[in-house]
């Protein structure tokens, strides 16, 4: 019925203030001064700051080693855990899961604190290490998800055509499961350019990355400012976003267990 | 397959599992001593769980009311997330063409945004309308991250249902009242309680969006109360056996639902 | 016997652009079995829906025992629908199924357990109150789908393809039990299906329908032997259909030979469309008795009869069926008797479009522009372009096409292809072919200058 397409209207009208309004509201406070006034001062502020611009560099560049040591690291467990001939138990994935649900704050000053104790020193290595520790769920689980749900025949049929093993990963079982890695990475990547206290707890306030100085700027009251970084952020999401195409519902289904 | 790669593919798991709860066993074992700091043990003691039991620790109102403030918020949060979300996916269901384009990549806004970007985003609304910050308003951003998830659950449901299953219930006589409640919402149900489920545990761990909307009227949830604790330079030691009993309630649960959801299926 | 339950009076609806149901009136008498049957898209779905009370007209009105439908909600009609899939209560048992409607009338408990029960015995299905709907098998499920319909004792009871999702077997069968429970119960059937032989045994009318219009209303006999077009005689059946010529009465020329047969009133010399069903054409040995010599080209066993393929000396192909077979390649002398010849008047002779004169040598007509010649048209006159189906041709692909379109339905004419081509506009483009198309194939559409025909406009706009 026609008529019942209208019962997403609340939801509409919730969404656009709660959601359109906000981000129309960043680009707002973007191009304007204190007073209110229209400026680009706040764009020139952010690309002749040097410390601004470094710690951009470094988030990109932590977010895309953390979300390639995820992947490296996940896709074989989410591989295990999707194969019935290796892993015939869901207790095992919802052991996976479970950490997820230990505030991730609580859980991160406790792996900071494994480092003093094993003597590391914090720096960008534990941060590393402490990031993937966080979003390693976030990885296996999408790719999980289509690998689980993945119809079994199309490896088979692969291999009755003639492939070895490791041609029917490479050519079949891979390619199918890239929807899997693609929402992986959308939940891996832009979070860890934005994470403010986990990187603070990892490294001991030693590295900061952009989420951070947004945080400093909108708390120390520079909205502009930090609307501008804002603004950064969310171009970068709008390009991912579109690079990756809609694959990212598929592997939101199912969040639940 | 060999038992070679079978072993392997075992020790890799339980390599990764290993890792993963290590900093969570941490804090459970170091919950039974009484130093103030993780990683220093003063000899078994069970006084932290005493105190957490009997609110006599330093900060006790803080954490009570903090541990408090988190379940109040995700209860309500998700509850209206859930309300809300099941009746737009109906409504996105029925609808066709640009309008469901256009729904759908709204509903995906929030999902796709870093939880910074729509702390600071709602917060810039707040201030713009002069909205006062406080259990309203962090309430009010909950719902915006938890709804689409909701959303998202309650949709396959709908098109896994017989699409004539609401026009059979006014054939037979319901009223479009009656039909919703006696038809659709039943058939709905399992993707309603999964979205509840997953807004309550996401609203339970929000930290950063919290952050930027619970304004400076001293509002904390658990995750602020970290934050400041840990930015203060000791955390409250109470928190440790907190955080173990959160854990093992959580545990019991979810191996319990999945026991037995496994039971159940070998069963029929 | 004769007092009409309901009345259907020039309805029409549409989606968006798209015409579901064109002008629609039709009426169904008390205690009857009315079957609407048409091809997937023909509307038939449409009218059962707003029967129902889930869809509304867009004009025209619905009558129910002389009162209007048009603004009863679905809950307060006295009739109720076995839908397609079922759409039986996944939460409930076949029990809380079946009492649905009664519970929601408030019938004491004592009572919806003496119906439950007979409805139950009826649709053979006793014992079953308590399993959950979700472990029946899809005839079981079919019945309790019927039995949670009638046990609220409706007037009339709409079946949207009930069968549609059943096995051969259980059709079969099936279909028996429906026809004894029409009988058994007395009320109204209103059954929709794409399934011809389903229409012919289940029903007492037939409503043909296709492309939103109704084709034709009678009995089954009615339509299988006096098909009115060729719609109609290729849908139901299998038929050989011929381009002929009335020449006078009772006298009708098709592939290349004249034949006596029944019809009167066509005029003389009209071209008509002949359908001879495949088994009215025989096989003789008598040569006076023959009236055409063929080939047999191919043979087939179909179970209870042999299906012939036979190529006339004229060049037509036919299809034959008879209970001896003829071996391929063997001389065969046939026969059609007068009866057997059904005639009917040609729908249309060409592809006729209103256009528009745009330009010198330029006309504008299915949203589309054409070169022609424009001798005796001034720019921005308006005319009617014909184009005669032969002269359409169709392209596998789309460059050089003037415009696409999918091919929506084929005719066998003997010695070529009749296609129907609806362009994305909506619009039919009728074309003669001897290549081989399918069905649903998208197709690049060219019409060559000087195959477009002008003339005055104010005649023939389709």
């Amino acid at each position: 019925m026609n008529k019942r397409s209208s019962w997403a209207l609340p939801y509409f009208i919730f969404l656009v203030l709660f959601v359109v309004m906000p981000l129309v509201l960043i680009v707002l406070y973007a191009f304007q001064d204190a007073s209110g006034h229209f400026t680009l001062a706040n764009f020139t502020k952010f690309f002749t700051d040097g410390d601004a611009l470094s710690t951009f560099a470094l988030s990109i560049e932590v977010a895309l080693e953390n979300t390639l040591l995820c992947i490296a690291i996940g896709y074989p467990a989410a591989y295990i855990l999707a194969d019935r001939r290796l892993n015939r138990s869901a207790v095992t994935v919802v052991l996976f899961i479970l950490p997820m649900w230990v505030n991730a704050l609580m859980r991160t000053l406790a792996t900071a604190e494994l480092f003093n104790m094993a003597g590391i020193t914090l720096g960008k290595g534990t941060l590393l290490f402490g990031m993937c520790y966080d979003y390693l769920p976030f990885m296996i689980y999408p790719i999980y998800n289509v690998l689980n749900k993945m119809d079994k025949s199309y490896a088979e049929a692969a291999e009755d055509l003639g492939a070895k093993p490791w041609e029917v990963f490479a050519k079949v079982t891979l390619p199918l499961s890239m929807p899997g890695v693609v929402s992986g990475i959308m939940m891996v990547f832009m979070p860890t350019v934005s994470t403010f206290a986990i990187s603070e707890f990892l490294t001991n306030n030693k590295i900061k990355l952009f989420g951070t100085i947004i945080q400093e700027n909108i708390n120390n009251s520079m909205w502009n400012y930090g609307a501008v970084l804002s603004l950064i952020m969310l171009v970068i999401i709008a390009i991912t976003t579109v690079l990756q195409g809609s694959d990212s519902r598929e592997a939101a289904e199912g969040g639940a267990i | 397959m060999k038992t070679g790669t079978r072993i392997l593919s075992k020790a890799y798991l339980w390599l990764i599992l290993v890792i993963l709860y290590a900093p969570i066993v941490f804090i459970a074992i170091f919950s039974f001593t009484e130093a103030k700091s993780l990683g220093n043990w003063t000899g078994f003691s069970l006084s932290l769980y005493k105190n957490l039991f009997m609110g006599s620790m330093q900060n006790s109102s803080g954490l009570i009311s903090a541990v408090e403030n988190t379940l109040l918020i995700a209860l309500v949060a998700s509850a209206v997330a859930t309300l809300l979300g099941t009746v737009a996916a109906i409504g996105i269901y029925n609808m066709k063409g640009r309008k469901k384009q256009v729904m759908s990549f709204l509903n995906n806004i929030p999902m796709v945004n870093p939880d910074i970007i729509t702390g600071v985003s709602l917060f810039l609304l707040f201030v713009f309308l002069h909205f006062s910050q406080g259990y309203l308003t962090v309430i009010l951003a909950h719902i915006t991250f938890c709804t689409p998830y909701v959303v998202l659950n309650v949709l396959p449901k709908l098109s896994q249902m017989d699409p004539n299953i609401y026009e059979a219930a006014l054939d037979l006589g319901a009223t479009p009242a009656q039909a919703l409640r006696k038809v659709l919402i039943p058939g709905l149900r399992p993707g309603m309680i999964s979205g509840f489920i997953l807004s309550f545990t996401m609203s339970l761990d929000d930290f950063a969006v919290t952050f930027f909307t619970r304004g400076t009227i001293g509002l904390d949830t658990l995750s602020t109360f970290i934050y400041t604790d840990a930015r203060k330079g000791g955390l409250t030691p109470e928190l440790k056996p907190l955080m173990t009993i959160i854990f093992l309630v959580i545990l019991a649960v979810l191996l319990f639902i999945n026991i037995r959801s496994a039971k159940n299926e070998k069963a029929s | 016997m004769d007092e009409r339950i309901i009345d259907i009076k020039h309805v029409s609806k549409s989606f968006g652009d798209k015409n579901v149901l064109r002008d629609i009136s039709l009426y169904v008498k008390k205690g009857e079995f009315v079957t609407l049957l048409g091809p997937s898209g023909c509307g038939k779905t449409t009218l059962l829906r707003m029967l129902a009370g889930f869809l509304q007209p867009d004009e025209g009105e619905i009558l129910m025992d002389g009162k209007d439908l048009t603004l009863v909600p679905p809950h307060q009609r006295r009739l109720n629908t076995v839908f397609q899939r079922y759409a039986l209560f996944p939460h409930l048992d076949v029990y809380d199924n079946i009492a649905f409607g009664l519970k929601l009338k408030k019938t004491p408990s004592d009572e919806i357990d003496k119906k439950v029960r007979k409805v139950l015995k009826l649709v053979s299905m006793s014992d079953y109150e308590d399993r959950d709907v979700e472990s029946l098998s899809g005839g079981q499920q079919q019945r309790i789908a019927i039995a949670r319909a009638i046990v609220n004792q409706p007037e009339i009871l709409l079946l949207d393809e009930p069968l549609a999702a059943l096995d051969l077997k259980m059709r079969k069968d099936m279909q028996i039990e429906l026809k004894e429970m029409h009988k058994k119960l007395g009320i109204t059937f209103i059954y929709v299906t794409h399934d011809q032989e389903e229409a012919l045994t289940l029903s007492d009318t037939i409503v043909v329908m296709n492309d939103g219009k109704i084709q034709q209303t009678g009995t089954p006999i009615d339509i299988y032997n006096e098909p009115v077009n060729c719609f109609v005689a290729d849908f139901i059946g299998e038929s050989n259909i011929l381009n002929g010529r009335m020449l006078r009465d009772r006298r009708v020329s098709f592939i290349n030979q004249e034949f006596d047969c029944v019809d009167e009133g066509f005029g003389e010399d009209v071209p008509v469309d002949v359908v001879v069903r495949p088994e009215d054409i025989y096989f003789t040995t008598d040569p006076a008795r023959c009236q055409f010599k063929a080939k047999v080209n191919s043979c087939t066993f179909k179970g209870v009869h042999y299906e012939m393929w036979v190529d006339t000396e004229s060049g037509y192909e036919l299809m034959i069926q008879d209970y001896d077979p003829y071996p391929v390649g063997s001389e065969v002398m046939l026969y059609i008797d007068p009866d057997d010849i059904q005639v009917m008047k040609k729908e249309r002779l060409a592809n006729t479009y209103g256009c528009k004169v745009t330009g010198e040598g330029k006309v504008q007509f299915l949203d589309t522009d054409f070169e022609c010649g424009t001798e005796g048209f001034q720019s921005g006159d308006s005319a009617t372009a014909t184009i005669s189906f032969k002269d359409v041709e169709l392209l596998d692909h789309e460059e050089d096409a003037d415009l696409v379109g999918n091919i929506v339905s084929i005719l066998y004419m003997g010695d070529r292809y009749h296609l129907t081509v609806k362009t994305e506009t909506g619009e039919n483009i009728w074309v003669d072919t001897n290549d081989i198309w399918d069905k649903g194939d998208f197709v690049g559409i060219k019409i060559l200058p000087e195959s477009i025909r002008l003339s005055k406009s104010a005649e023939g706009n389709e």
